[in-house]
């Protein structure tokens, strides 16, 4: 099937199969790997995409479902050579350590902060029950977004 | 995922035409669970309607009733300005299933209509008497869960909306899987005009019930105490690998208390 997605600004036109993952097509289909697998649950939030806005799991949507959407991706939130203040955070902070989740932990915050300028230390944690680590045990990606929110406008 | 076929008609009507060209469609609304089944090959379908386009998501409320349409995100009833006044409880528990993410998806309707033994809406609409609107019928929650991922509905019929009683108070609590978010055991407390309902999900054999324990215990006497002398038997609750029936037994005497501690 046909598809129109605009994706980080850019609006793509594909055909498709019906069952192709939101996922799959940004990874394969678009070649942008920045977006993660991590899962087969559901519950890990590697695959943290912006959906219309939203913070959404694109391994759990199909393609087709974001006819007509815009996405932004991991690769389409810094300002040219200048990182979103959310990646420089997690930059200064070390926030991260392999990596794999961060994409996800990234893509997710800013929504949370976005909805929540002035999150507290125990709204940021409840608010990544979605987003799973298996590396930093979390702290510093909790120092990271406290410091982004402040940078953000909170 | 198996191969299979797309589409969003732009009405219910249009929607039950659709469904009706095969027998191996199935109906897609926020795919929060559809979705991770189709892909782990536990289900399968040639054809997905999605019920997007059909005008399903208003939330509208009169001093007796809160109406909420099959496709009103979890995210949307959290945050909705009727729920939240005249219900609070609801907006709470829309607000804790899954996380931020899986809200931004997964529906009220979806959610009823998979009847999953630990999801977190069945025990609202059960505590609150609430009826399930669909395109052929009026079914009262009672009638609507019929067993572990088992409803009342007929193949291809589609939930519109529900509506929900307003109570003089309500609370709900669940104590909450660490990996998945899901009711290890969820209590839904309700005082109503005509009583104290509680219903309890995640813990039974055959999904959400009504504890009549608690119920009496709370109807002659509407405080925390009554609830300790109440004994809750572990047969018929289940008993998996993350709780056994005796441990969720307890959890229900203790999520029914910290549920009545925010109502009195
Ligand atoms: C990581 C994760 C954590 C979760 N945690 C929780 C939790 O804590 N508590 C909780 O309650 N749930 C939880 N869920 C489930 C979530 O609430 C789902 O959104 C919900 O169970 C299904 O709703 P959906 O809109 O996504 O439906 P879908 O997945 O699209 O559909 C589910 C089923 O319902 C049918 N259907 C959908 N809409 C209708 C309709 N209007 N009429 C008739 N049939 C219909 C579909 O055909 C399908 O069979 C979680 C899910 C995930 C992935
Ligand atoms: S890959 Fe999407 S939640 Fe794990
Ligand atoms: S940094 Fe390795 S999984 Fe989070």
């Amino acid at each position: 099937m046909e598809i129109s997605i605009t994706i980080n600004g850019k609006e793509v036109k594909a055909n498709i199969k019906a069952n192709t993952l939101l996922s799959t097509f940004i990874r394969e289909n678009l070649n942008l790997t920045g977006t993660h697998v991590g899962c087969d649950t559901s519950q890990c939030g590697a695959c943290a995409i912006h959906l219309n806005g939203d913070a959404v799991k694109s391994c759990a949507i199909l393609a087709a479902q974001a006819d007509g959407a815009e996405i932004t991706t991991i690769e389409g939130i810094a300002n040219g050579d200048e990182l979103h203040p959310m990646q420089q955070a997690f930059h200064e902070n070390h926030g991260l350590q392999c990596g794999y989740c961060t994409p996800g932990m990234v893509m997710s915050s800013i929504k949370l902060v976005e909805n929540n300028p002035n999150i507290s230390e125990e709204e940021i944690r409840k608010g990544l029950e979605g987003n799973i680590c298996r590396c930093t045990g979390y702290h510093n990606i909790v120092k990271s977004i406290k410091q982004a929110a402040t940078e953000m406008g909170g | 995922m198996y191969e299979l076929e797309y589409s969003m008609p732009s009405s219910v009507n249009d929607a039950v035409a659709e469904i009706k060209k095969s027998s191996e469609a199935k109906y897609l609304a926020g795919g929060m669970t559809l979705i991770p089944t189709l892909k782990a090959r536990l289900s399968s379908a040639d054809m997905l309607v999605d019920l997007k386009g059909a005008n399903l998501s208003n939330v509208s409320v009169s001093s007796s009733e809160i109406v909420i349409g099959s496709m009103t995100r979890h995210c949307d009833v959290a945050s909705s300005s009727e729920v939240l006044s005249s219900l609070p409880a609801l907006a709470k528990l829309a607000g804790g299933i899954g996380d931020h993410m899986v809200r931004n998806c997964g529906t009220i309707g979806g959610s009823l209509a998979n009847n999953d033994p630990a999801a977190c809406y069945p025990s609202a609409v059960l505590a609150l008497d609430a009826t399930i609107i669909t395109n052929e019928r009026a079914i009262t929650a009672e009638d609507f869960f019929v067993g572990m991922f088992e409803t009342a509905l007929n193949e291809n019929e589609i939930i519109t909306e529900v509506k929900f009683p307003i109570p003089e108070k309500a609370s709900y609590i669940k104590f909450p899987n660490p990996a998945s978010r899901y009711a290890m055991v969820g209590v839904f407390i309700a005082k109503k005009a005509n009583g104290v309902a509680v219903a309890v999900t995640g813990a039974g054999e055959n999904g959400v019930f009504r504890c009549s324990e608690i119920e009496n215990a709370l109807n002659s006497s509407f405080n925390v105490g009554s609830i300790d002398n109440v004994e809750i038997s572990p047969d018929g609750l289940n008993n998996a690998i993350h709780a056994s029936g005796s441990y969720r037994a307890n959890l229900i005497k203790e999520m029914a208390k910290r549920a009545l501690n925010e109502m009195i």
